[in-house]
């Protein structure tokens, strides 16, 4: 049927673009917004008032402007502190089952959603 | 039919041993994954020149313990005579880095408990210290003559802290 | 005195559940005569006997009885009486106890209308239920028993904790737990209706009400966690996707899926076998939270009773609960026969169902990710924020059209006017482009959202037109749900699009001009208030495109008992936006670090939620007869 194709080229895109703005360019205060107050709990840089997270917008700024790029910022605070301090897990393969999961999902439950669509038998 | 129920009791169950295990685990944060790595860029100011000092001074001996400290932090208070202690290794260089004080209270602390430093630097803006990895202080970092990270302490040195060092320079 | 009071009550209470449960189990098997109490008589008994066992509690916190070691940690004589009575649930203790209080009160009001159930099933969910309400007595009991004693008697309490005194943050768990309470009873109808014969509209209408009041409380509850944070927390924000507003998102998911579900059994008598499974999820969800957010094992900003046994406890609870539920469907379910097909009204609640546990996945899987990255290879990962957002938004546009066409479909026939859906498309895209040329969209993604959430506004609108013209007002509460949710969708994007965040550090008496602002740290106040010292700022910013002006106070309190600083955000509110300042001090340096804060639309963010909460208690009359 028309609606489901064009239904799925839509889903498709709309994977592609959530990849695509992600490479819009990012404000400083989103970066702080990304990374953990080590000290806090449960507090982005952004949010805290802590003396960690004032130091780290310092070096922060001083990355951006020596050219560091958002993903080499989080790179650099990684290497130091460990994945624990960015909130967003990285594409890496052991997190390979965070990232997918929801996805196979959603497909599995297309499946049987479109199978229910576009059957006019009993469907068991 | 009876698969798909084998399946979801397996998750099921799986996920509910996990979060048993969990309850048992210490979940506080440690900057340990550090411990292997080298230094890199070390370069800071000296607290009474404001020279910048770099990874030289780190090499004169065959260990360095990197201590951030500050006059108004009073664990730093609690850990001093262990420093003193330790000043008194041969082989350890002690490489004091004081952290976002004023000169003189800084001083007025060190002339009120002694200084075991072999180089004191300052770091007043708290830039350096998260090159080391560093988060709250006291804080103290051991390393070798090849600037590789042996241990890191949070928080103040303690008398089972200092016969970890020991035991690492001996 | 009270102490023994509320052992005693706690103590009748375990008797009389355990009473109900032996004397439902002798009715099912034709025993009756063996006990002669009636059962009305005991479920009256047992409701009132905890509720007031509840109220003792509240009592000995209003006149600050601190030989009660609860009452001695968490008050204090000082407290506001408000505060002292909220105090009552703002524990672990008190807090559970109020949970089997309200768990009670709502098995009374569901069990007193006996002659509306098949025998059968009123009573196997009879059982349940006060199973249920027993494992949680035995649980107070054995660990977090609200009643204990401490002597000698303390002349003062320790808790005076500032940020627990707001009065948003005071509703909010209430509110919750009749939300998370609430779905318990449909976890035992499940199990009722698993164990008995009853038809899948029966059973439909048996629950219907339930689902919706707790979807109501729940919707509202989070609501009042939200602006507790947005006003108390000093950041500006009001979703952080913590683990434990999580862990409240978890079972608003499954009770979304519920209503709309519930609709198509019982009016198509289909998908009985899923929305057993769902009212299964919703209560285990809702332990699942419960077990997240009190055993420690999660690091967030709502830190309540951290203790690893309790988290043990409420671990087996989880246990039994999943092992009984499961294990009952599995044996007990009977397979149906899928009778529908095409794209009509069911297969579109079916795919609200689809996206609704997608949500959940997503936001299971994220909040515990974590824990299992720590147990099975000791990596401490974080997941926050960037993660929830890459993954949900971009499904929320296409969730968003499915909304809107959803409704307009009808149950057996055909599919929709697709004249009708280019044309609302059309004009949504065309009411973007406007907004692109006014002003500067940040995203595509963005511009997606706002084209959804209009498309999905303009539909409902069609929708109310439609049924004002016909005088059918059976749709009141789907259009205000619908209307909510899509405006709260546009009305978050509008917000975060043009949303402006200034971090700056002054020093008294200095002015900074950036962007269309001036702002002007004019002096500092220092005073003392009743439990705390202030250290306020005076701030003039001015806005030179309107050459508006706005006074802003913000403060930072340092409490002494316990010794703690607040950050208090100082918040101009008006129709059109917020403005949002706070200041905090710096180690060492006279300068102050100043959060300067725009955000538009905010209180239409409140308003949104309020209204799509609204259709969950509109329509309550019977309407059995009406297609």
């Amino acid at each position: 049927m028309k609606l489901i194709r064009f239904i799925t080229i839509f889903f498709i895109a709309q994977l592609n673009i959530s990849v695509f703005s992600e490479n819009i360019k990012i404000s400083e205060n989103q970066i702080f917004k990304n990374l953990r107050c080590l000290v806090c709990q449960g507090q982005s840089i952004s949010e805290s008032n802590s003396d960690f997270a004032n130091t780290i917008k310092l070096v922060v700024k001083d990355k951006l402007s020596e050219g560091y790029n958002e993903n080499e910022i989080y790179s650099f605070l990684v290497s130091k502190y460990g994945e624990w301090i960015v909130y967003k897990p990285p594409f890496s393969s052991s997190n390979l089952l965070l990232w997918t999961l929801p996805y196979i999902f959603l497909l599995i439950g297309a499946f049987f959603l479109i199978k229910i669509a576009i059957n006019k038998k009993k469907f068991k | 039919m009876r698969m798909r129920y084998v399946i979801i009791s397996a998750i099921v169950i799986f996920i509910l041993i996990i979060f048993a295990i969990s309850l048992n685990r210490d979940s506080t944060y440690s900057t340990e994954k550090l411990i292997g790595k080298k230094i890199e860029n070390f370069n800071s100011k000296d607290f009474y020149t404001k020279e910048i000092k770099d990874s030289k001074i780190l090499k004169t001996k065959d260990f360095s313990l990197i201590n951030y400290w500050a006059s108004w932090c009073a664990p730093c208070r609690v850990e001093h005579s262990e420093l003193m202690q330790l000043s008194k290794k041969e082989n350890l260089n002690i490489i004091g880095i004081n952290f976002k004080d004023k000169k003189n209270e800084a001083e007025q602390f060190l002339n009120e408990l002694g200084n075991p430093y072999d180089h004191l630097l300052i770091d007043q803006d708290g830039r350096f210290s998260i090159n080391l990895g560093v988060y709250g202080i006291p804080e103290s970092i051991l390393i070798n003559k090849e600037l590789k990270i042996l241990k890191k302490f949070v928080g103040p040195l303690d008398s089972k802290r200092v016969i970890e060092i020991t035991e690492v320079i001996q | 005195m009270l102490s023994f009071f509320g052992n005693s009550l706690i103590l009748i209470s375990i008797l009389t559940s355990a009473l109900i449960v032996i004397k439902s189990i002798l009715v099912l098997n034709n025993k009756a005569s063996l006990i002669s109490i009636n059962i009305n008589n005991l479920i009256t008994l047992q409701t009132t006997i905890i509720v007031v066992s509840f109220l003792t509690l509240v009592s000995a916190f209003i006149i600050s009885d601190f030989s009660l070691i609860t009452v001695y940690q968490n008050s204090h004589t000082l407290k506001p009486l408000i505060y002292k009575i909220a105090g009552s649930w703002g524990n672990h203790e008190g807090s559970l106890l109020m949970w089997i209080a309200l768990m009670s009160l709502f098995s009374f009001l569901f069990f007193i209308k006996k002659n509306r159930y098949k025998r059968e099933y009123y009573l196997f969910t009879l059982i349940v239920q006060t199973s249920l309400i027993l494992l949680f007595l035995i649980f107070l009991v054995f660990s977090s028993n609200p009643f204990l004693k401490i002597l000698p008697e303390p002349m003062e309490g320790l808790g005076l904790n500032p940020i627990l005194q707001d009065p948003a943050l005071a509703i909010h768990p209430p509110l919750l737990y009749i939300g998370f309470v609430g779905s318990s009873i449909y976890f035992s109808a499940a199990i009722g209706a698993l164990m008995s014969n009853i038809d899948g509209a029966d059973f439909a209408k048996s629950i219907k009400n339930w689902i919706k009041i707790t979807w109501f409380f729940q919707t509202i509850g989070i609501l009042a966690g939200s602006i507790w944070a947005y006003y108390e927390l000093g950041w500006g924000g009001f979703w952080f996707w913590d683990p434990v507003e999580n862990a409240s998102l978890l079972p608003w998911f499954c009770m979304t899926a519920l209503l709309h579900s519930v609709i198509v059994l019982e009016k198509k008598k289909q998908l009985f076998s899923w929305v057993l499974v769902l009212c299964l999820m919703t209560f285990c969800l809702t332990i699942a939270g419960t077990f997240l957010v009190r055993s420690g094992v999660l690091n967030s900003v709502h830190t309540f009773a951290n203790d690893p046994q309790r988290g043990l406890f409420i671990l087996i609870i989880l246990s039994l609960t999943l092992i009984t539920s499961f294990g009952v469907y599995f044996l007990k379910n009977k397979e149906e026969n899928y009778n529908n097909s095409g794209i009509n009204r069911e297969t579109f609640i079916i795919t609200n169902n689809w996206f609704m546990m997608f949500y959940l996945i997503t936001v299971f899987l994220g909040t515990v990710y974590p824990i299992f990255t720590e147990v099975i290879s000791d990596i401490k990962v974080s997941v926050g924020p960037p993660f929830y957002n890459t993954v949900i938004i971009p499904f929320v546009v296409i969730f968003l059209l499915f909304m809107g066409i959803g409704p307009n479909s009808k149950w057996g026939g055909k599919f929709i006017n697709l004249k009708m859906f280019f044309l609302v498309l059309l004009a949504s895209v065309a009411i973007n482009i406007i907004l692109i040329y006014f002003f500067d969209t940040k995203s595509i993604l963005f511009n997606l959202i706002f084209i959804s959430s209009l498309f999905l506004i303009f539909y409902t609108i069609i929708d109310l037109m439609k049924s004002i013209r016909s005088k059918f007002l059976f749709k009141t509460s789907r259009i205000c749900s619908h209307l909510g949710f899509g405006l709260l969708v546009l009305f978050i994007g509008l917000n975060e699009n043009f949303s402006k965040e200034f971090d700056i550090n002054l020093k008294p008496g200095e002015t900074k001009k950036i962007d269309n602002y001036e702002i002007i740290f004019e002096n500092l106040n220092f005073y003392k208030k009743s439990n705390y010292n202030v250290v306020a700022g005076n701030f003039t910013v001015m806005n030179n495109k309107s050459n508006d002006l706005k006074k802003f106070k913000p403060e930072i309190r340092i409490y002494k008992n316990p010794e703690t600083l607040t950050f208090e955000a100082s918040i101009k509110t008006n129709l059109l936006s917020d403005k949002y300042l706070t200041m905090s001090n710096i180690q060492s340096s006279e300068y102050y670090n100043i959060k300067f804060q725009e955000k538009p639309l905010m209180i239409w963010i409140w308003i949104s939620v309020i209204l799509m909460s609204l259709g969950g208690i509109t329509r309550f009359y019977r309407s059995e007869n009406r297609l």
